[in-house]
């Protein structure tokens, strides 16, 4: 097995009622991790964490051996693809591809060139110089995923990014992603509530669960979104062992 | 299995339903004739030769052209201060925040005369020195507190925030400080040094209209960004860009549609601005007119169809302006994908 690029290790979070405590999670160079759990015990928290969007009130992220914890996100070397897609509607697909290498002020037949290897790669070629309107869902999904990988991320981070889609485009753009994955050579995490779908994709299945109340506390599982929770992912999965994609 | 009875093709007209139904036509069409009738009688007492003569009347071409130039220049300013306002409401949590939301609301509650006359004070009786000491001291107040508060957490982006705030609060007190043996009203400041005096004057017209309109401004422009998913400004944060970029290049085209609705809603309300303007910039036939100020005037004088062919152009006006507002405003930002 590969070294781990990305450790955390004993991270806290509070966000208004929702707390995360004390979580642990190694991810060894080129792993797919699915992350599971129920509806709000805080996986896209901790993928946003994770991504810099919320700040850790203890613990570390370590990424490729650098502490990422008080990095901004932009400098992380994180690529992510959130639930619902967020494709900037005012610009073309081949905009939105650039628009990273464009920000960080790659020269532009570095760009270009890039632009159109994602594109050649993800089946967009012919849709570089269309609007978002007209895409299909799975398209749209493609160039969501070309703009996250345009930068050549160290880890992806795909948070629901098959939600919505039928079965038959699910199937097709799972078998984009994971050979997306593959070809880039890139860590990644996946969050996700289908199990078919974690074996399909991931190497190996985090499980997140919701903390047993302590005595006298009440139930919080009845109501998780406001509830406190801990997560438990360190030692060995309590998941299936799923094989490798 | 017994089959389920068809449902009907017209639900609205099966029985059960028609007294309610007809009681809410009612009360749509009772209020609906209200307002017709309101045009109506406007119509009705002018011709159309009154009312050209009316609009070939120089002093009201005046007040049409400074309706139209106020009017703009508040709507400008409006969306100007109401974009960042409305930005930081929709995404920020820091302590204060419920109080300053209600603080931007009071300009729509308070009465428009109350508006007219506290700017009057303003920039007549009160020193520029004693403004900035007030203001200094609340703001410096109000940092104290939110620190306290914050600290234990220190829940991003408060700090910045306040931060921010304690030094405009210091610089406010110092400028307290260096002025306070000038007399000097605001009114003389602004007149004499920077050229800009505002007390009856056509620029007192616009900061007359200013607080209701930007109001009303900032309350769609909070709205437009609570619509826009806040996962735009996340990806972007992640490709590189910073706050100041993740807004200027993501949220603000997003929010294209909603600046327009904010800035044509304030250009509306600047229109029927009365009170603040006759109180604070007069109403001077052919210097500091407009058209809301035109009504009144020929209602002195005892021109009853003058009063209701402006009126008539207002209405006109008001109606393009909504009809403008839905348009912008009908589709909403995109909330996702």
């Amino acid at each position: 097995m590969n070294p781990p690029i990305l450790e955390i290790r004993h991270l806290d979070l509070q966000l208004g009622g929702f707390r995360l405590a004390d979580f642990n999670l190694e991810v060894a160079g080129g792993e797919c991790v699915a992350l599971m759990g129920p509806s709000g015990c805080g996986k896209t928290t901790l993928l946003e964490t994770i991504c810099g969007l919320h700040r850790p009130a203890a613990g570390t992220i370590h990424l490729a051996g650098r502490d990422i914890t008080h990095l901004p996100p932009g400098t992380r070397g994180i690529g992510l693809v959130p639930q619902d897609i967020a494709l900037f509607p005012s610009l073309t697909v081949a905009e939105q591809l650039a628009f990273g290498p464009k920000l960080h002020r790659w020269p532009p037949g570095e760009t270009r060139e890039r632009v159109l290897s994602l594109a050649k790669a993800l089946d967009l070629t012919s849709l570089l110089g269309r609007g978002l309107h007209g895409l299909s869902g799975g398209e749209a999904r493609r160039v969501a995923l070309g703009r996250a990988l345009a930068l050549r991320p160290r880890l992806l981070c795909l948070d629901e990014a098959l939600s919505g889609l039928d079965e038959t485009l699910h199937g097709e753009i799972l078998a984009v992603i994971r050979d997306a994955i593959r070809r880039e050579g890139v860590t990644a995490l996946h969050v996700t509530h289908s199990s078919a779908e974690a074996a399909a994709i991931a190497d190996r299945v985090v499980r997140m669960q919701a903390r047993v109340p302590d005595a006298g506390e009440r139930d919080l599982t009845a109501n998780p979104p406001n509830g406190r929770w801990r997560h438990r992912s360190s030692g060995p999965p309590p998941g299936p062992e799923v094989g490798r994609c | 299995m017994p089959s389920s009875p068809p449902a009907p093709s017209h639900p609205w007209r099966t029985r059960p339903e028609l007294p309610f139904l007809l009681f809410l036509a009612a009360v749509l069409l009772g209020y609906l004739g209200l307002l017709v009738a309101l045009v109506a009688a406007n119509i009705l007492t002018v011709s159309p030769a009154q009312a050209l003569e009316v609009l070939r009347n120089p002093d009201i071409i005046h007040s049409i052209r400074l309706t139209f130039f106020t009017c703009t220049a508040t709507a400008a300013l409006s969306v100007l201060i109401a974009t960042p306002i409305g930005y930081l409401l929709s995404r920020f949590r820091f302590p204060g925040r419920m109080l300053i939301d209600t603080l931007l609301d009071i300009p729509i509650l308070l009465p428009p005369l109350v508006i007219g006359l506290s700017l009057l004070i303003l920039f007549n009786r009160i020193t520029p020195s004693s403004c900035c000491l007030v203001l200094g001291g609340t703001l410096a107040l109000a940092t104290l507190v939110g620190w306290l508060a914050v600290l234990p957490r220190s829940a991003p982006p408060a700090p910045a925030i306040l931060t921010t705030l304690g030094l405009v609060s210091l610089t406010l007190l110092a400028t307290a400080w260096f002025t306070r043996h000038s007399t000097a009203s605001l009114e003389t400041l602004a007149g004499d040094r920077f050229g800009l005096p505002m007390t009856f004057q056509p620029l007192g017209i616009v900061l007359a209209q200013l607080p209701v309109a930007a109001a009303f401004a900032i309350r769609t422009l909070r709205t437009t960004f609570d619509q826009i998913s806040p996962r735009y400004e996340a990806v972007a944060l992640t490709l590189g860009c910073n706050r100041g970029q993740a807004f200027t290049r993501v949220v603000l085209p997003l929010a294209g549609r909603g600046v327009l609705a904010a800035g044509t809603l304030a250009w509306a309300r600047a229109l029927g601005e009365f009170g603040p303007v006759l109180v604070f910039a007069g109403a001077t036939r052919g210097r500091t007119e407009v058209l809301a100020t035109s009504v009144f005037l020929e209602i002195n004088i005892g021109n009853l169809p003058g009063a209701a062919a402006i009126s008539l152009m207002m209405i006109l006006l008001a109606v393009a302006v909504l009809l403008l507002v839905r348009l912008f405003a009908g589709n909403p930002p995109p909330s996702g994908q």
